[in-house]
């Protein structure tokens, strides 16, 4: 059973760090912005 | 017997393809008093959802061999009237050029919104609601009439080690990201249908905020997970001529035969490339929504299959339309995988008595591991007293 809830805690805290690392890579998947390479439809641009 | 379920079927079959509902068109339509513009009876027909042929509006574009000579007072828009350019715009056959060098700057209209959303809000949630509670249904009356299946004579009393930590591990990282996806993906996909009127757009636009959070970021975790599953057991996985035996003898699930098996027997090894395959096109979907101009998958994949079966899928997609496509093959592969993994859930829970000791402390029952996987006992025991010996 703590493999099971390791493996739960890994699952968030994979998700907590992702959109970090993304960032670093200039990913930008969850950020709320655009950019110039990265552009969100539900905004307008810049 | 088959006569009889092969007359049904063709049947059914009849009836579908005969059925007014599936082909219902307009009837044809005589522009000739508006110039060839759409009439009234068009709205009307539209209005009645009927299916109406488009190409009236989407190749009258104009023609700029009509076009007014340059030298007009008005000039010359190319032998286009505004309506010719704007039928253009929307059936994206139009040159549009912008500044801004965004990858949808240049598409102003897309057409396909709402044929995309009818069919999630319809269909989509129908048949993959539908699908869901027949499965659940499905096995709460296999539970009733079958019921649990027990282990033959009692448990042994001793263990053996059916999993090492690393593989619950990896098992677990995969299905808990997996059942947060899918109920996720489900709040997403039917929220607005079912939840809004039970708690209100308020309290549910906090909840769709956060599913979309967890949905997008614990996807990494649903992609280790599948990678590090696949390396452990794909060589447990390779189908060979026992899993033909295990198949026709039902796996014992019908009686109370017991099947030979290795560590996987064929009903665990259908379930894994089911997981694998299903598994790594719903990542590359997900993947080509989160990154949309990054990575479309759909135009390529189109024009592949068109390159082998001689088929005309579109292949010049704007992002939206590799979104359309991309979230509605990601909901079906999903649904596919959530009907299959709740009878995986059921048979390694509630459904056999000691299965769930395998993923839960490793340690199973020795004789529900011989009656379940007696090949894989001895050579699990061969290999013990090898090292015994050495």
């Amino acid at each position: 059973m703590k493999v099971m809830i390791a493996g739960f805690v890994a699952a968030l805290v994979i998700a907590y760090a992702a959109p970090i690392v993304l960032d670093q890579f200039g990913w930008s998947s969850s950020a709320q912005y655009s950019s110039e390479t990265s552009v969100r439809l539900d905004q307008s641009s810049r | 017997m088959n006569l009889n379920f092969f007359g049904a079927a063709l049947f059914v079959l009849a009836t579908l393809v005969s059925s007014p509902l599936w082909a219902e068109e307009a009837s044809a339509v005589d522009r000739t008093a508006t110039g060839g513009a759409q009439t009234l009876e068009d709205i009307m027909a539209r209005q009645q959802q009927l299916k109406v042929d488009e190409s009236f509006r989407s190749e009258n574009l104009g023609n700029p061999a009509n076009a007014a000579p340059i030298s007009g007072q008005l000039g010359t828009n190319g032998g286009r009237s505004d309506a010719d350019i704007w039928r253009g715009v929307r059936y994206n056959e139009a040159d549009i050029r912008s500044q801004a060098r965004t990858p949808a700057a240049t598409v102003l209209i897309q057409d396909g919104g709402m044929p995309w959303y009818k069919l999630r809000e319809g269909p989509l949630i129908t048949y993959g609601g539908l699908a869901l509670l027949g499965m659940i249904a499905l096995l709460t009356v296999f539970y009733f009439i079958r019921g649990r299946i027990k282990i033959d004579g009692g448990p042994a009393g001793t263990t053996i080690e059916r999993f090492k930590a690393i593989e619950r591990f990896g098992h677990w990282l995969l299905a808990g990201s997996f059942v947060a996806l899918g109920l996720t993906g489900l709040i997403t996909l039917m929220g607005r249908s079912f939840l809004i009127p039970m708690m209100g757009p308020d309290a549910f636009a906090t909840m769709a905020a956060g599913s979309k959070w967890l949905h997008n970021n614990v996807a990494w975790a649903f992609m280790l997970g599948l990678v590090m599953t696949f390396v452990m057991w794909v060589a447990h996985n390779i189908p060979n001529k026992l899993d033909w035996q295990w198949l026709k003898a039902g796996g014992g699930i019908f009686s109370d035969a017991h099947p030979s098996a290795k560590k996987f027997n064929a009903g665990q090894k259908i379930v894994f490339w089911m997981v694998m395959i299903l598994g790594f096109s719903v990542s590359l979907s997900g993947l080509s929504l989160l990154f949309p101009f990054q990575m479309p998958m759909f135009a390529d994949t189109f024009g592949f299959i068109n390159g082998i079966l001689g088929t005309s899928l579109p292949t010049d997609l704007a992002p939206h339309e590799e979104m359309q496509y991309a979230n509605i093959w990601h909901s079906i592969v999903a649904f596919v995988m959530m009907v299959a993994i709740l009878a995986h859930i059921y048979i390694g829970s509630v459904g056999m008595e000691g299965a769930f000791d395998a993923m839960g402390n490793g340690q199973v029952d020795l004789e529900w591991a011989r009656q379940h996987h007696d090949l894989w006992v001895a050579e699990v025991k061969a290999k013990q007293g090898e090292g015994g010996s050495s």
